[in-house]
């Protein structure tokens, strides 16, 4: 008797899950919640999670898992979601190596995949495909801004600095994109690198009149306080990332007053930012970051193309997405030919607010800017 | 050309990085050389050092009281480690030790993490070794480097005093060379290997707190140390206090000094860009083809009995 239970109750649960995933929709989210990259995972997560409680939508469930910043750790908790959880959309990638790894195979599988950080150069331009939406950036964007700034600045001569891995390379090429002084010296150094000593003893040595990073999370608060203790005073210059609320914390005072470029901001004036700045506040205790605005945008997204289309209906669910029809933190919003946004970018600046460290807009750097790798798409 | 300024604080910065290898790989080289235990574990006993030092410093403020933490933590850690578990693998075969040691990295990785989280902590240096300090030749140089080269070496004079001059490092060499003499001698042979055991976790919670203070303190900081102390010894010969510091220098120093140097020699014919890559990317490997070479004209390591 019991052998001919456990088909029938087995055939019940696949039958349940079934007709879930055809009302409502499945999302796999991978990202970082551990180590010197989490403060990242856990606000796009925070971020994504404000947006879906404040929908009030019963019909979508998540699924999160920790992805410890390893490639082969993100590729094996997307095979599990994409065959044996049944997700049907997956997102929350924060790093390109892992998006790299991760993105072409799932969205070859017939999934979509929603990128909240990660915009590698790789899969905008000939490696796009029509299910892979990036809501945050293509990588090159807020460095192309940092390399404008500093012309504006009269900087002619930068010392460059950025991790060996996708999101580095793409950094520095969108610096130099946009920046028309002389290149010091380019230096790349090792993902999840906690001491700088060599780095910094080398712009002590150079003649170059400023300095741009791009070292994101755990690895920016350790640059900052031994850049800031090591008597180098070149200014610095650096996209969001390496002034983000989070850093700031971390880094204290030395980072006051620092200019570094954002397609979001805390201060930005719309009805949408300011309802969201105060919620995540209230909900989470801390102030937002642009990781958490990266996942609440996305979720948003996610959340007006199924009030159009059912994720079944693979055509009409990317029609949906692709209209972008929802209310974003950043005002505008639009995507380009490749499914990244083309949006305006600006310029912020490190300020003491109450007590705590924040950034607020300076001027716009770039309106309406789109990636340089579109025109290599073809979907 | 590089200026001399340049070249002088790289070897500075490749000493500093080279003294705390030494003090993470002289606990290793002691338990193994001695032992003949290899201790995967032992990475894990500097994130516990780090770990102290924070929480004892987010307590009552004094990166001196949070230092001592770090090495009472780590001491006691190692001796309750060698008192509960280790003892009962000396008599077994590396593969045994490799399992058991591996298991005590998650235990202590999620023990950490249940109690401290997954997120980093971030120290401050107390102010007394803030700022920088003129060297001779107009090189401003971290005051607080320069503190850990020194604490570093004095630390390595004492353990060759220990070893070399004292009853306790007499005992740890007889029992390095012959266990069971020492014991029918009447010395209390499994207290002196809890001591030992015990010295090198302190060791390694030293280096911790040291460096936790200035990088980021956070689960699993000790695994990538723990490599390179492993290439140190290797290096520098198993067993050999003298061996672990040239072995430590030579690895801070060529790791240091590659990570400036190949890039440039790159620079030499190839575009900037790629040879920022590429150097970058070969830099990190020097160390172990430094290893490899070392070892195919000494198998037994600079200082190690030949095999």
């Amino acid at each position: 008797m019991r052998a001919l239970v456990t088909p029938v109750a087995a055939l019940v649960l696949c039958a349940a899950s079934v007709t879930a995933s055809a009302d409502g929709l499945k999302v796999g989210m991978i990202t970082t919640l551990s180590g010197g990259g989490s403060a990242l995972g856990v606000d796009v997560r925070d971020g994504f999670m404000l947006a879906l409680d404040q929908s009030e939508r019963s019909d979508i469930e998540v699924v999160i898992e920790d992805d410890q910043r390893k490639p082969e750790i993100a590729v094996q908790i997307a095979d599990k979601m994409v065959q044996s959880d049944n997700v049907d959309v997956l997102t929350g990638i924060i790093w390109s190596n892992l998006a790299i790894a991760v993105v072409p195979s799932v969205v070859r599988q017939g999934k979509f995949y929603l990128s909240p950080n990660a915009g590698p150069s790789k899969l905008a331009g000939e490696g796009c495909h029509e299910n892979y939406f990036n809501v945050a950036w293509q990588n090159d964007n807020l460095h192309e801004a940092a390399g404008g700034h500093a012309n504006d600045a009269g900087f002619t001569n930068s010392f460059i600095l950025a991790p060996n891995y996708p999101a580095g390379h793409d950094a520095l090429t969108g610096y130099k994109r946009f920046f028309t002084g002389e290149i010091e010296a380019e230096v790349y150094t090792e993902l999840g690198q906690t001491d700088y000593a060599a780095e910094i003893a080398q712009i002590r040595a150079s003649d170059a009149d400023s300095v741009f990073f791009f070292l994101p999370g755990g690895m920016g608060i350790s640059f900052m306080k031994q850049y800031a203790g090591s008597g180098v005073d070149l200014p610095v210059v650096g996209p969001a990332f390496s002034f983000d609320q989070g850093i700031l914390n971390a880094v204290g005072e030395a980072a006051l007053g620092v200019r570094n470029t954002s397609q979001w901001s805390k201060d930005l004036d719309n009805a949408t930012n300011q309802a969201f700045v105060a919620s995540f506040q209230e909900a989470y205790g801390r102030l937002p970051s642009l990781y958490a605005s990266q996942g609440f945008d996305t979720a948003n997204l996610l959340i007006s193309a199924l009030d159009k289309a059912d994720v079944s209906d693979t055509q009409a669910f990317r029609e949906a997405l692709r209209a972008a029809d929802f209310s974003s933190v950043r005002g505008d919003f639009m995507f380009g030919p490749n499914h990244h946004p083309v949006q305006d970018i600006y310029v912020r600046e490190v300020i003491m607010e109450g007590g705590v460290l924040t950034n607020r807009i300076v001027s716009l750097a770039l309106e309406d800017h789109a990636d340089a790798y579109a025109g290599e798409c073809s979907m | 050309m590089m200026p001399a300024t340049l070249v002088a604080e790289q070897v500075l910065n490749g000493l500093q990085f080279g003294v705390m290898l030494f003090l993470m790989s002289a606990g290793l080289t002691l338990v193994f050389g001695v032992m003949g235990l290899i201790n995967l574990a032992h990475g894990s006993l500097y994130m516990i050092g780090a770990f102290a030092c924070a929480a004892v410093v987010s307590l009552t403020g004094s990166f001196w009281l949070g230092l001592a933490a770090s090495l009472a933590a780590a001491a006691a850690a190692g001796a309750l480690v060698e008192m509960t578990l280790m003892r009962r693998l000396y008599q077994r075969g590396h593969l045994d030790q490799v399992l058991v040691t591996f298991a005590l990295i998650l235990v202590f990785s999620e023990g950490t993490r249940w109690i401290f989280g997954a997120f980093p902590l971030y120290l401050d240096i107390p102010p007394s070794l803030a700022g920088t300090v003129a060297l001779p030749g107009g090189l401003d140089y971290p005051l607080y480097r320069l503190v850990i080269i020194a604490a570093g070496l004095a630390v390595a004079a004492g353990l060759f005093q220990l070893v070399s001059r004292t009853r306790l490092g007499m005992r740890i060499r007889a029992g390095e060379s012959d266990r069971e003499m020492i014991a029918a001698i009447g010395v209390n042979i499994r207290a002196l290997y809890t001591a030992v055991f015990a010295l090198g976790a302190a060791l390694a919670g030293f280096a911790g707190a040291v460096i936790g203070s200035i990088t980021s303190v956070e689960v699993g900081m000790g695994e990538p140390v723990l490599i390179l102390a492993f290439v140190v010894i290797v290096i520098g010969g198993i067993g050999s206090i003298k061996g672990a510091l040239v072995g430590a220098i030579l690895v801070g120093v060529t790791d240091t000094m590659g990570r400036l140097l190949l890039p440039a020699l790159f620079g030499t014919f190839l575009e900037p860009a790629d040879a920022a890559a590429t150097g970058a990317s070969l830099a990190s490997m020097l160390i172990y083809l430094l290893m490899a070479l070392i070892l195919f004209f000494r198998p037994g390591g600079l200082f190690g009995k030949v095999a």
